[in-house]
């Protein structure tokens, strides 16, 4: 790639962003959630990260290998896939089905379309999207937490959605044990606290930056508020719905992906509005307790069409 | 006799309808959940083909440009009936399974284009031939999707049970099941063709 560049004269502007310093800041910013993940659920966890993580390098050196191109797991974007495939399951769940899981974001989502920055998806989320499809079972038995064994406890918004309870108290937790993740889930997503210490991170370094984000976390906080609750308009419980489900995960690690959202500001807010409009679609009315993971792929697709729609016209230009 | 026979070849694996030519796509991602379906399908549509390409080419001089397709249609159609009503009378199972996607032949690309394609520019018995080629090569390729679809997609071999030594990913057996594993059969065969040219 770098001799098809044109060397202009000076002055240059330097940078020393590369692909590898972002992604591996990335890589980092998730650490905390992984070690609390650790701690909440015990080392099966940590068993799920490993397996994710080692298939995700292992798949895309082979692949790239076997392509005869220059092979760059060292970037740490593999890593990164593996590691968000992990944290998308629950933390009992079969290594088998974690290792599956990375090779499909990485073969077929990411190398089939043409490596790194070219899929049109979220690697991770179609792994977990092909997981849903392939082995629900695996995927819908969460761990209860702090029993470090395989006893199973259904995520709150799933008990929502079968009707077995219609409030924070009905399920016996109070909002600080949705905070500190102390509830059923995918491995990554439970401690909300953890994850805002990694994106709090990723701010401050410039990495990502507020408009997706905040704008899927507000739309589905307001959403829920409005439609939420089957008892009538503006009575659903915005704070519950913003701390459950993988809705911090999503929105600060996933809908962010530089590759397959939008680039334009503008285009980053419409996006995660977007988000959060089919989040709450899919969680009010839809036929699965979560939703955050389709809408983000669905608006994967709408990407490249959300910049060209809010591109300024040039002056002059047709 | 040896044109005859490149054009009952060609069909099978040059110009496989289905993963050099890429035609009758629908069929081949509805049905190919199971091997008696792929069977029934691929018989079905080659029936049709055979003798629509041989009234086809038949008749090739005496229909008038403008109305070709239409005429095309009335003859496919035919046949169509022919094999739905058979079906229904002996193996009514199969119709059931294979539902609107019989009747749909009747629109097959497959059978549309060769009919366009060749058997109204070629004689009788060479254009049967092409329709006998392309639809045992219709078959073949239904067969190899639904063979790994039905084998890992339920568990199963031609409807017996083999899943009690692996998980069965139920996502082969469902829609976009059929496009991977078409999309990456058609990605393993242009690749192993790329091999041979060098």
């Amino acid at each position: 790639m770098s001799d098809k560049l044109f060397v202009a004269h000076a002055p240059h502007m330097r940078k020393s962003e590369s692909i590898a310093g972002i992604m591996w800041r990335v890589n980092l910013a998730l650490i905390p959630s992984g070690l609390v993940a650790l701690y909440i659920f015990g080392p099966a966890a940590l068993w799920v990260m490993a397996t994710g993580v080692l298939a995700a390098i292992g798949t895309e050196a082979f692949i790239q290998k076997g392509r005869g191109q220059k092979v760059t797991v060292s970037d740490g974007s593999a890593f990164m896939t593996g590691l968000l495939v992990a944290y998308n399951l629950p933390a009992h769940c079969p290594l088998w089905v974690a290792a599956a899981g990375s090779i499909f974001a990485i073969a077929i989502a990411k190398q089939a379309f043409g490596g790194l920055g070219r899929n049109i998806f979220n690697p991770a989320l179609a792994g977990r999207a092909f997981l849903m499809a392939a082995w629900p079972k695996y995927m819908t038995t969460f761990t209860k937490p702090f029993v470090y064994d395989a006893v199973t406890q259904a995520t709150p918004l799933s008990l929502m959605k079968e009707g077995k309870a219609s409030g924070v108290v009905d399920l016996g937790l109070s909002y600080w044990d949705l905070f500190i993740g102390n509830r059923g889930g995918s491995l990554g997503e439970v401690c909300i606290l953890a994850l805002i210490l990694g994106a709090a991170y990723l701010l401050y370094k410039g990495i990502i930056t507020w408009h997706t984000p905040v704008s899927f976390v507000a739309t589905v906080a307001v959403f829920m508020w409005a439609f939420g609750s089957p008892e009538g308009f503006f009575k659903g419980d915005a704070l519950f719905q913003v701390f459950s489900g993988g809705l911090v995960l999503g929105a600060f690690f996933m809908a962010t992906d530089y590759v397959t959202s939008p680039v334009t500001k503008k285009g980053q807010v419409i996006f995660g509005v977007c988000c959060g409009l089919l989040t709450g679609v899919i969680r009010r009315w839809g036929g699965y307790p979560e939703g955050v993971c389709y809408s983000i792929l669905v608006m994967n697709a709408a990407a490249p069409l959300i910049d060209r729609f809010v591109q300024k016209r040039r002056y002059g230009a047709a | 006799m040896n044109r005859l026979w490149k054009e009952f070849t060609k069909g099978i694996f040059r110009e496989n309808p289905i993963f050099f030519i890429v035609l009758g796509l629908c069929p081949t991602l509805a049905v190919s959940t199971s091997l008696s379906n792929a069977i029934g399908m691929g018989l079905a549509a080659t029936f049709v083909l055979v003798c629509s390409n041989a009234i086809i080419s038949l008749i090739r001089n005496v229909i008038p440009d403008k109305i070709r397709i239409p005429c095309y249609i009335v003859v496919i159609a035919t046949f169509v009936s022919i094999v739905e009503m058979v079906m229904k009378a002996y193996v009514p199972a199969l119709d059931r399974a294979l539902g609107i996607f019989v009747p749909l032949i009747v629109v097959n690309c497959i059978i549309m284009g060769r009919a366009e394609a060749f058997a109204s520019k070629n004689p009788v018995l060479v254009s049967a031939a092409d329709g006998l080629g392309m639809g045992l090569g219709f078959t073949l390729a239904l067969l190899v999707v639904s063979f790994i679809r039905e084998t890992f997609g339920s568990g199963k071999i031609a409807g017996l049970s083999i899943s009690n030594s692996f998980e069965p990913a139920l996502v082969l057996a469902l829609a976009p099941g059929a496009l991977f594993v078409l999309g990456l059969l058609i990605g393993g065969i242009r690749w192993i063709r790329s091999l041979r040219s060098y």
